[in-house]
């Protein structure tokens, strides 16, 4: 594991020296966890970095400069973000930052870049609070508690919903974050809350909890789960007769084809909210689920298309930008044209910063159906 | 009567019958969680009865029979019948092997209760990393319609074929291990050793023998727990007999430590209060309900339900 990371950023290098020519080249650097149990999102967010640096390039860059990523592996650790952007900011002289993975490590490397006035850019930092770090720190993810309101209102529109039982694991900081944002959105659409039940990590058999849902029928039952528990329960209930009118409405940990691997049919109907989904079928998606796919032999996740997009939408920022050459100044320059891309039209949708540097679109809402995410509202 | 009395008399009729719905589902639950509780506990009893020590690698052996089972399924393309046959007998010979490599050598030497538990840990933890190498840390599943997924409706309670399959096949186990050791030679031999080792020896029965039988008779009973629970619950994964094990202890103590009907019961009890806490009380507090009740049992009962200071039965 630690080869491919370490070998790529020696390709990259070389190809810094190779091609070092008149024209300036965009250095931006990549920290994301390429190592460690965090590589299985560190690893698709690099792929879309690389797949999109390569196809900008191919074009012949952004008004003639190519782009140079320089990729560095921080594990998944502080620490090593810390080191990776200091090494970015000073040594490399990078101009602008994508990532860390986490939100915990963007917590404590971001500071470093913001005071340096050097943009970070996160792709997968969902955590609430990160953009206020400084007027230096962007990103395009979506955090929960800006998506899970969308897909509980359309669900009520929709479904008519009135009331709804809650299920969700109480010693998962993950799975408790998301059930707080149902618990508010549930009160604030004026959802009668029939019971909330929980289990705890490693629990198998959800039977009881279940079967007392099942006697209060509700409309829905709102899950927080991880994807292998959610699987599960949505399985145990409908083995427990749990007629097929209740719905299941789950968060970030529906997002992922696991759960129709586990739970097969009767994953059917059920509805969570993404911003990107494998099976839109945009143009602009299909184009890149195909290359993506034909280029790492595996089809892209969410993080990769976020990834993805985040190169694009700095292009457009360097595009706008008057570069002088003069790092301090560009880095400043960037910031300013960056905060104001709006409309981009990437493969999670159109895309705009708010005035806090986030995210402004909130997301699409989708429903399981026929073995597949599909939209069910925009 | 006013019409509207009787109507309300009828609604609290209805609730009623609800009510009873409920607690029927809810004792169908608690029965099939309660019957693999029970099978996986009656093998730690009888290891603990006969050769007198707890073996933590319990959980491991149920961990290893629910992947033996997958593999028979998924690669050798077994039903569900053979596919159990070759979870126990993959479980036994495990349970077998850790008796020789493990606790034999210390039985021969001095035997204190302490060093073979902490060599069962030693087994316990070294073939979960193997496990862990060989499956990663995700979970593996069966097959979809491998047990079909025909529900029987009884009544108003709904028990799925697996369930039911469960119930009979836990219960058919304890049975025929009862019959076992009280109508069969081997079943004496193994309540001799378990009363009194030394004077077995001198009767002429095959001691070592008889540990071993009894090793590889838990690990298998551990094994069809472990397939069971692998099915019904549709996941497997290496850390998977940890949980397990704890309320294996906590099952047999509660039954009396080497007593099997303590162990049926037990793993029934367990089944039971940890379903009814959630049913009845809050599923928060499912843990500390169901472990607070066998603490109270505990209280009235040191020794088990079963359980008498001096006198161990198999």
């Amino acid at each position: 594991m630690k080869l491919p990371g370490k070998a790529l950023v020696l390709v990259t290098a070389i190809a810094l020296f190779a091609t070092a020519s008149p024209a300036a080249e965009i250095r931006i650097g990549v920290a994301e966890a390429l190592t460690g149990p965090v590589a299985k999102y560190g690893v698709p967010i690099r792929n879309g970095f690389a797949l999109a640096a390569e196809e900008i390039n191919a074009k012949g860059g952004i008004k003639g400069n190519k782009i140079e990523l320089i990729i560095e592996d921080e594990q998944g650790k502080k620490e090593e973000a810390i080191n990776v952007f200091k090494k970015f900011i000073f040594k490399d002289r990078t101009l602008a930052i994508f990532g860390p993975t986490l939100s915990n490590s963007a917590f404590a490397a971001d500071p470093i870049a913001n005071a340096q006035k050097t943009i970070v850019f996160g792709t997968s930092n969902t955590a609430e609070g990160i953009t206020a770090i400084g007027p230096y720190v962007f990103r395009n993810s979506i955090a929960e508690a800006d998506i899970l309101p969308k897909v509980v209102g359309v669900a009520k529109k929709k479904l008519g919903l009135k009331k709804v039982a809650i299920l969700y694991g109480n010693d998962d900081s993950f799975t408790k974050s998301g059930y707080d944002v149902f618990k508010r959105v549930v009160e604030q659409e004026k959802l009668q809350v029939l019971t909330t039940e929980t289990f705890a990590k490693g629990d198998i058999d959800f039977s009881a909890q279940l079967t007392k849902i099942k006697n209060l029928n509700p409309d829905a039952i709102i899950c927080s789960a991880l994807v292998e528990e959610a699987a599960n329960i949505i399985l145990q209930a409908r083995k427990l007769g749990m007629p097929e009118r209740i719905r299941f409405i789950g968060g970030n940990g529906f997002n992922s084809a696991k759960l129709m691997e586990i739970a097969g049919k009767a994953a059917e109907g059920s509805i969570s909210g993404s911003p990107w989904f494998l099976d839109d079928p945009s143009a602009k998606n299909q184009e890149f689920v195909r290359t993506y796919t034909a280029k790492f032999s595996i089809p892209p996740d969410q993080f990769a298309a976020q990834a993805y997009d985040a190169l694009y939408i700095m292009a457009e920022g360097i595009k706008a930008a008057k570069l002088s050459g003069n790092l301090e100044k560009d880095r400043t320059a960037l910031r300013n044209a960056l905060a104001k891309v709006k409309n981009f039209k990437g493969v999670g949708g159109l895309f705009s910063f708010n005035e806090n540097r986030d995210a402004a679109q909130k997301g699409r809402v989708l429903i399981i159906k026929k073995g597949k995410f599909s939209l069910y509202a925009e | 009567m006013e019409p509207e009395t009787a109507f309300s008399a009828i609604g609290e009729d209805l609730i009623c019958i609800g009510r009873v719905t409920v607690f029927l589902q809810q004792f169908a639950n608690a029965l099939a969680l309660g019957s693999v509780y029970a099978l996986f506990a009656i093998g730690f009893t009888l290891i603990f009865g006969v050769l007198e020590i707890i073996t933590l690698a319990h959980g491991t052996i149920f961990m290893v029979g629910a992947f033996a089972g997958l593999l028979a399924v998924t690669k050798l393309h077994l039903g569900l019948g053979p596919a159990i046959l070759t979870a126990m007998l993959a479980a036994g010979t495990l349970g077998w092997v850790i008796d020789l490599v493990a606790v034999r050598p210390l039985r021969k030497r001095s035997f204190h209760h302490l060093a073979p538990m902490i060599a069962t840990i030693g087994c316990a933890t070294f073939i979960t990393s193997i496990a862990q190498g060989l499956f990663g840390a995700e979970a593996y599943r069966f097959p979809f319609d491998f047990v079909p997924a025909t529900s029987y409706t009884l009544g108003p309670v709904q028990l799925t074929l697996l369930q039911l399959i469960i119930i009979a096949i836990s219960f058919a186990f304890m049975v025929i291990i009862i019959v076992l050791l009280h109508k069969t030679k081997w079943g004496k031999a193994v309540r001799a050793v378990a009363e009194n080792r030394r004077t077995a020896a001198l009767l002429g029965i095959p001691v070592d023998r008889v540990y071993q039988i009894t090793s590889f008779t838990a690990g298998a009973l551990g094994g069809a727990a472990g397939i069971l629970t692998g099915i019904n619950f549709n996941t497997i994964h290496a850390f998977m007999g940890g949980p397990m094990l704890h309320r294996g202890i906590a099952v047999v103590i509660l039954g009396g430590m080497g007593d099997i009907r303590g162990a049926l019961l037990g793993g029934l009890i367990l089944g039971f209060s940890e379903i009814m806490s959630v049913a009845y009380i809050s599923s928060d507090f499912r843990d500390a309900v169901s472990f607070g009740l066998l603490f109270l049992i505990l209280l009235l009962k040191p020794a088990g339900i079963f359980g008498r200071t001096g006198e161990r039965k198999v």
